[in-house]
């Protein structure tokens, strides 16, 4: 396919490089894993082959040769060759057809994969693009007007269009409250502090990227000793002095000193993936028990569309 | 030894909350022996702790939290010593006035005292390729600067707490910077692509340019 327009942030992820981060290096990959899976699903692909990830609107592709596509997570009204085409369905363009998106009726980033996987650089074992060291993906660059985008390979199930994911089995992206479980420092916080952390609306501030997400609202007050560093992982939540949570993203640093009062189920790391700046957010207390059953349930979904 | 979930996949197990190298070389020994589980994802030492990714698919939090007590409570074996660098620091860092007015020390004797360990990597991570040193000798000691800086050029070699540190990336920072070096730590097109591991030493000396 042929690049004509890059849209605002579009680059190549899968699903990242967790054996990196002993080097420091984050773990990266698709910021919502489930829309990522469902769509190299949908065009027959191992759900870990790279796709497109593209923020806040989306880019403008030519077919250079057939191919089947799909397109999942955030709606940028997707269209080809000027006609609405159905998101969460493998779809076939001829060569010549045009991808376009219309733009941004809800959520932040949508996924676009190709039968056969995107084709991109490998570092520390992914095609995951890290911007910070210029490495993965599209050159460890953004998508820009010009690029060709190749395929890696045959895709591992028959190529079928209209291959598609029920509605109700979709992730519920307008519902913006993230299940988390309590953390290793919760006790900091007091029987009061848990109470506004789980429960409190915060909103997304203006500081959100894939590194992680700074929240606005109520002040929480984790403070103590000072901790000793340690290893981070996606969906925690950490409270540093000012009081204000970082909610860490894909590409989140990989170890800090700052208290972790919780950290957001793996199950609802999609939804966290599709907030804005602006956007409100409840975090509700669930049991691992319960968070394991939530990605049961996504898993299920997932394992519809390879049948 | 104590277990805290983080999340549905992933626990951190805290062997102690002092720094301390006795504590780190037995972190760093439990995460390799975890690595080698199959229910096992990643293990990563921290200073006194270890942080766990786990299949869920094939383990419990609660089993896999038990296994790790026993395999805490045994002697770590005798670990080698780690490989020693030697990294040249000019030290003309643009906090180097402030340091020593704070210090009430010369910049001269601060980089002397600086130079004067064999500091241990005690955990990489932050950003790729950052090691953190220690422990700084306590007449260095320094809370972080109140106001970070947005913007810290690659190479710089800076102090806090009773750490040390040299930023491999050009990234925001904290830390007072007291010196730079020629030395690159991040090194993209190795693997791993840093140049130091958790449990090396690093020995800094003065150098002119």
């Amino acid at each position: 396919m042929r690049v004509m327009k890059p849209g605002l942030f579009t680059t190549v992820q899968d699903l990242g490089r967790p054996n990196a981060i002993s080097a420091g290096v984050p773990p990266g990959g698709a910021m919502d894993r489930f829309a990522h899976r469902a769509a190299n699903l949908m065009a027959g692909n191992d759900e870990g082959a790279a796709t497109l990830e593209c923020t806040l609107s989306g880019p403008g592709l030519i077919a250079l040769e057939p191919c089947l596509v799909a397109i999942t997570g955030a709606d940028f009204d997707p269209h080809v060759n000027d006609e609405p085409v159905q998101m969460w369905t493998s779809i076939f363009l001829s060569e010549g057809d045009e991808l376009s998106f219309a733009g941004r009726r809800s959520g932040a980033r949508a996924y676009i994969a190709v039968a056969g996987g995107i084709e991109g650089d490998r570092w520390l074992g992914s095609l995951s693009t890290y911007m910070l060291a210029a490495r993965g993906g599209m050159h460890g660059r953004l998508l820009k007007a010009g690029d060709e985008i190749g395929i890696a390979g045959q895709p591992s199930a028959p190529a079928i269009s209209g291959r598609q994911l029920a509605h109700a089995l979709r992730p519920r992206y307008s519902d913006h409250t993230l299940h988390a479980i309590a953390g290793p420092h919760i006790k900091r916080l007091g029987a009061e502090g848990r109470k506004t952390l789980f429960g409190s609306p915060f909103s997304v501030s203006r500081d959100a990227d894939r590194m992680g997400y700074r929240l606005e609202g109520p002040v929480l007050d984790a403070s103590g000793d000072e901790l000793l560093s340690f290893g981070l992982t996606a969906g925690a939540i950490q409270v540093p002095r000012s009081g204000q949570p970082i909610l860490l993203m894909a590409d989140h640093q990989t170890a800090g000193g700052y208290p972790v009062v919780a950290t957001v189920a793996s199950a609802a790391m999609p939804v966290a993936a599709q907030l804005l700046p602006g956007d409100e957010v409840t975090f509700a207390e669930v049991s691992i028990e319960a968070a394991l059953r939530m990605r049961a349930a996504q898993r299920a979904a997932l394992e519809l569309l390879r049948s | 030894m104590r277990t805290h979930p983080l999340g549905d996949a992933a626990l951190l197990a805290e062997l102690g909350t002092r720094l301390d190298t006795a504590l780190n070389t037995r972190a760093i020994a439990l995460a390799a022996a975890l690595k080698k589980r199959r229910d096992v994802r990643q293990a990563i030492a921290g200073y006194a702790s270890v942080t766990v990714h786990f299949d869920p698919d094939q383990t419990t939090h609660d089993a896999l939290a038990a296994a790790i007590k026993r395999l805490a409570s045994k002697r770590p074996p005798m670990s080698e010593p780690g490989r020693l660098h030697r990294i040249p620091v000019v030290y003309d860092g643009p906090d180097m006035e402030a340091v020593a007015a704070t210090l009430g020390l010369p910049p001269a004797k601060i980089a002397e005292i600086h130079a004067r360990p064999i500091y241990r990597v005690f955990l990489i991570g932050f950003v790729p390729g950052w090691a953190y040193l220690g422990p700084l000798p306590e007449e260095l000691e320094l809370p972080r600067r109140h106001v970070p800086r947005t913007k810290v050029p690659a190479g710089s070699v800076a102090i806090a707490g009773r750490q040390s540190g040299i930023y491999p990336l050009s990234t925001s920072g904290g830390w007072h910077l007291i010196g730079r070096t020629s030395v690159k730590l991040f090194l993209p097109d190795s693997d791993p692509p840093c140049l130091f591991r958790a449990g090396d030493r690093v020995k800094f000396f003065a150098a002119r340019e």
